[in-house]
């Protein structure tokens, strides 16, 4: 026998029970808010965007010395395997409050923990309705998730119609979607759903999957040999900027129309931000809106991480002041256990109207889906601008 | 009593180690978990670590002791683990057992998986080379694009299905099974740690039984000398068809646990990252080393949790950990250097006895 794996064996042993021993009691002054997200990995950017801002509020909503709030981000990949790994060590930190998942696939496979566990989470941006509902025709919530961001068919919807009355973008649409992506075929559907009802002409439908998300040069040329002079991306950023890339190798210039998943592609590394130039994007955050509390979100993010926000950035921040401003209206204190302070929260949530930098007068449903209005923004100058309708 | 000994446990002392190694940490963990000093974070690792065990074991079948490469595991487990959800969500109203319900579940996802492993190796294993390691591998990302595509849904009315795109509409009740690319959500989580490890033994069993048995002698000797094999009258295709079965069907079971274990699956999952992953397992184990695979997946699968503290480095720090394992098992001079310690403690101690 092989002395060296048994000394393997008792060393992983030892690292388990080690690491079993210590459990953090909540008995604190501090409400412990968690989420997971993607930290290393292809959207990284989403992770690291809502890790920043919700570190942000943090510090802001506890520097106004009320309630006093402590956040803690795991790295999940925004693997649906990861993510319920990443939920346990944050259960064990003792989170009572949940920011649930950064992204969509991750969130779907721990919305039953939160369920199960009758902790109360609000995410930031996955937006997948497979999120906050169980079954496949959205009519039975997981009851504790509540989202932040508008559901993907609200985005889907929300694009065709913006099409259909902006036709000064161009009238051909062409669609490149991921077909193995929850995400994406989400809003890829409502999208030809809608467009079919108002009559959008849509000449080019093609799509990829994860193992061929480098080249794009099939998809571009059938949109361009359609005369299409829209291309409306339902994707995230990362294949979304190889698209801009060899659209831009091949002389193909039409209107780029993107979703919130758009969003991050001007901090992406390694990426020329001038193909972006006049890129469209729908989402409930502009960076250069002049509202007080926008511009101040804005100033300090820039000061303290040396980027313009992007609109994770902005749910993130928006869902630590929800979650504040329903504490604070329920009174509540962080001695309670987690499901007390669910259906706290629960009731708040479901009865205040939220002003935040992704929109005002917010409000939310009994099954945790938000309503409030995407609005278009276009890169110039790598930055969002916003349009104005 | 000492024949049924042998029977239940088979000769091997190898298969020994292997039932006491996983009968020991059952108990540990079990009582860590009883005491409450189990984070949560390992009882949500425990299922997903055994079906990883399961299904390593079932690949160094194939890769170790048939010597014939697989690419495609990922794909046994994928068609275990959408057959599970099928089975599972369909019995749903009819076994109210969680327990009966996974067990039948298992049952039926290793069945499928079998067959469609049977399917490939009617062309492939007749041949001789690496063509079992190009059919695997393209048949893996033929599962993921299929189901993929694959809209399932069932209803008072029976089932109903459409391919491509979704036209799939549903009675009151209904519940879609596999929703594309979206896959199966909202799934009965009845995985339990005590079915998974009940299903590695009897993996074990099954691997060890095969390897002494004699299909399992025939399979080595086809790997070590096909020729010398043949002329001893060994029908080489049979018994490399039956190892490769029994490993797809494992694999297949191993999918269903790992299924079950989830809420959410996604078919995008299965892909060829995993079964290179599975393989990676089975290399650092050892190739027909089954005591090792096990240990070497155990590790792998918790060693990016348990450097969680590292934050940012984390999966820096396990890739190194990866090549560092790569290089210090295969490495003759250190390990000759570690059993000259061990031999030289051991001389020592004759001498003391001396």
């Amino acid at each position: 026998m092989n002395l060296k794996k048994i000394f393997s064996t008792l060393a992983v042993a030892s690292m388990l029970v080690a690491c079993g021993g210590n459990d953090t009691s909540s008995g604190n002054s501090t409400f412990k808010i968690g989420v997971s997200g993607p930290l290393t990995g292809d959207n990284a950017v989403y992770g690291n965007a809502v890790k920043n801002a919700a570190e942000l509020a943090v510090e802001e909503v506890n520097a106004k010395g009320g309630i006093q709030l402590e956040f803690k981000i795991e790295d999940d990949q925004a693997d649906p395997e990861k993510s319920p790994t990443a939920y346990g060590t944050l259960k064990d930190w003792g989170m009572q409050i949940g920011l649930a998942t950064v992204t969509s696939g991750a969130g779907a496979a721990v919305s039953q923990n939160y369920a199960d566990d009758t902790t109360f989470a609000i995410t930031p941006s996955a937006s997948s309705t497979t999120v906050i509902y169980s079954d496949a025709d959205n009519t039975q919530s997981y009851k504790y998730v509540y989202q932040m961001c508008f559901t993907d068919p609200n985005q889907g919807v929300a694009s065709a119609d913006y099409l259909k009355n902006h036709t000064d973008l161009g009238s051909k649409v062409a669609v490149i979607y991921k077909s193995d992506d929850n995400y994406s075929t989400g809003i890829y559907q409502k999208f030809m759903d809608e467009a079919k009802k108002v009559g959008l002409d849509v000449v080019s439908e093609t799509s990829f999957d994860n193992s061929s998300a480098t080249d794009f040069n099939v998809q571009l040329k059938d949109a361009q040999s359609k005369g299409a002079d829209i291309v409306y991306l339902p994707i995230y950023y990362q294949p979304a900027s190889l698209i801009l890339t060899q659209a831009n190798q091949m002389g193909y210039a039409p209107t780029f129309f993107g979703v919130d998943g758009m969003d991050g592609i001007l901090t992406l590394d390694g990426f020329n931000t001038e193909l972006a130039e006049g890129v469209y994007l729908l989402t409930p955050f502009s960076a250069d809106a002049k509202d007080e509390l926008t511009a101040n979100f804005v100033k300090n993010y820039k000061e303290r991480y040396g980027e313009t926000p992007n609109q994770f950035a902005a749910d993130a921040y928006d869902c630590i002041y929800a979650i504040y401003d329903a504490l604070e209206a329920g009174k509540a204190t962080p001695d309670m256990s987690n499901s007390d302070l669910a259906d706290l929260l629960i009731k708040q949530f479901t009865s205040m109207t939220f002003d935040g930098i992704t929109g005002s007068d917010v409000t939310w449903s009994e099954s945790g889906e938000v309503s409030k209005s995407p609005k278009a923004v276009v890169i110039k100058d790598g930055a969002y601008v916003g349009v104005e309708d | 009593m000492a024949k049924l000994k042998t029977a239940f446990l088979g000769k091997n002392r190898n298969c020994h180690l292997c039932l006491g190694l996983v009968i020991i940490a059952y108990i540990v963990i079990e009582v860590l978990m009883y005491t409450g000093s189990l984070k949560s974070l390992f009882i949500n690792l425990l299922v997903p670590v055994t079906s990883y065990i399961i299904v390593a074991l079932a690949l160094n079948l194939v890769v170790g002791i048939s010597g014939e490469l697989s690419l495609g595991h990922a794909g046994f487990m994928s068609i275990g683990a959408f057959t599970g959800v099928i089975v599972s969500n369909v019995m749903a109203t009819m076994i109210s057992n969680d327990i009966l319900r996974l067990v039948i579940s298992i049952i039926v996802g290793a069945i499928v998986a079998a067959f469609f492993g049977f399917l490939i190796s009617i062309p492939v294993l007749k041949l001789q080379g690496d063509y079992l390691a190009i059919v695997t591998l393209a048949f893996g990302q033929i599962i993921k694009s299929l189901i993929n595509n694959t809209f399932l849904g069932f209803d008072s009315n029976g089932f109903h299905f459409s391919f491509i795109t979704n036209t799939v509409t549903l009675g009151t009740g209904g519940k879609m099974l596999i929703n594309g690319p979206i896959g199966a959500t909202a799934t009965d989580r009845i995985s339990t740690f005590t079915v998974g490890v009940i299903l590695l033994i009897i993996t074990i069993l099954i691997i060890f039984h095969f390897i002494n048995s004699k299909y399992g002698r025939s399979v080595m000797a086809t790997r070590d000398d096909r020729i010398a094999a043949q002329s001893v009258g060994i029908n080489v295709v049979k018994t490399k068809t039956i190892a490769f079965v029994l490993s797809a069907g494992i694999a297949g079971a191993a999918g269903v646990l790992y299924g079950l274990n989830f809420s959410t699956l996604v078919p995008a999952r299965f892909d060829f990252n995993q079964s290179i992953l599975i393989l990676v397992y089975v290399v650092l184990g050892g190739l027909g080393n089954m005591f090792g695979t096990i240990i070497s997946t155990f590790i792998l699968v918790l060693l990016p949790e348990l450097l969680r503290f590292l934050a940012d480095y984390r999966m820096l720090i396990y890739a190194i950990v990866l090549i560092v394992i790569m290089i210090v098992t295969n490495n003759p001079t250190i390990n000759q250097f570690i059993k000259k310690i061990f031999r030289r403690k051991k001389a020592e101690g004759e001498l003391n006895n001396d």
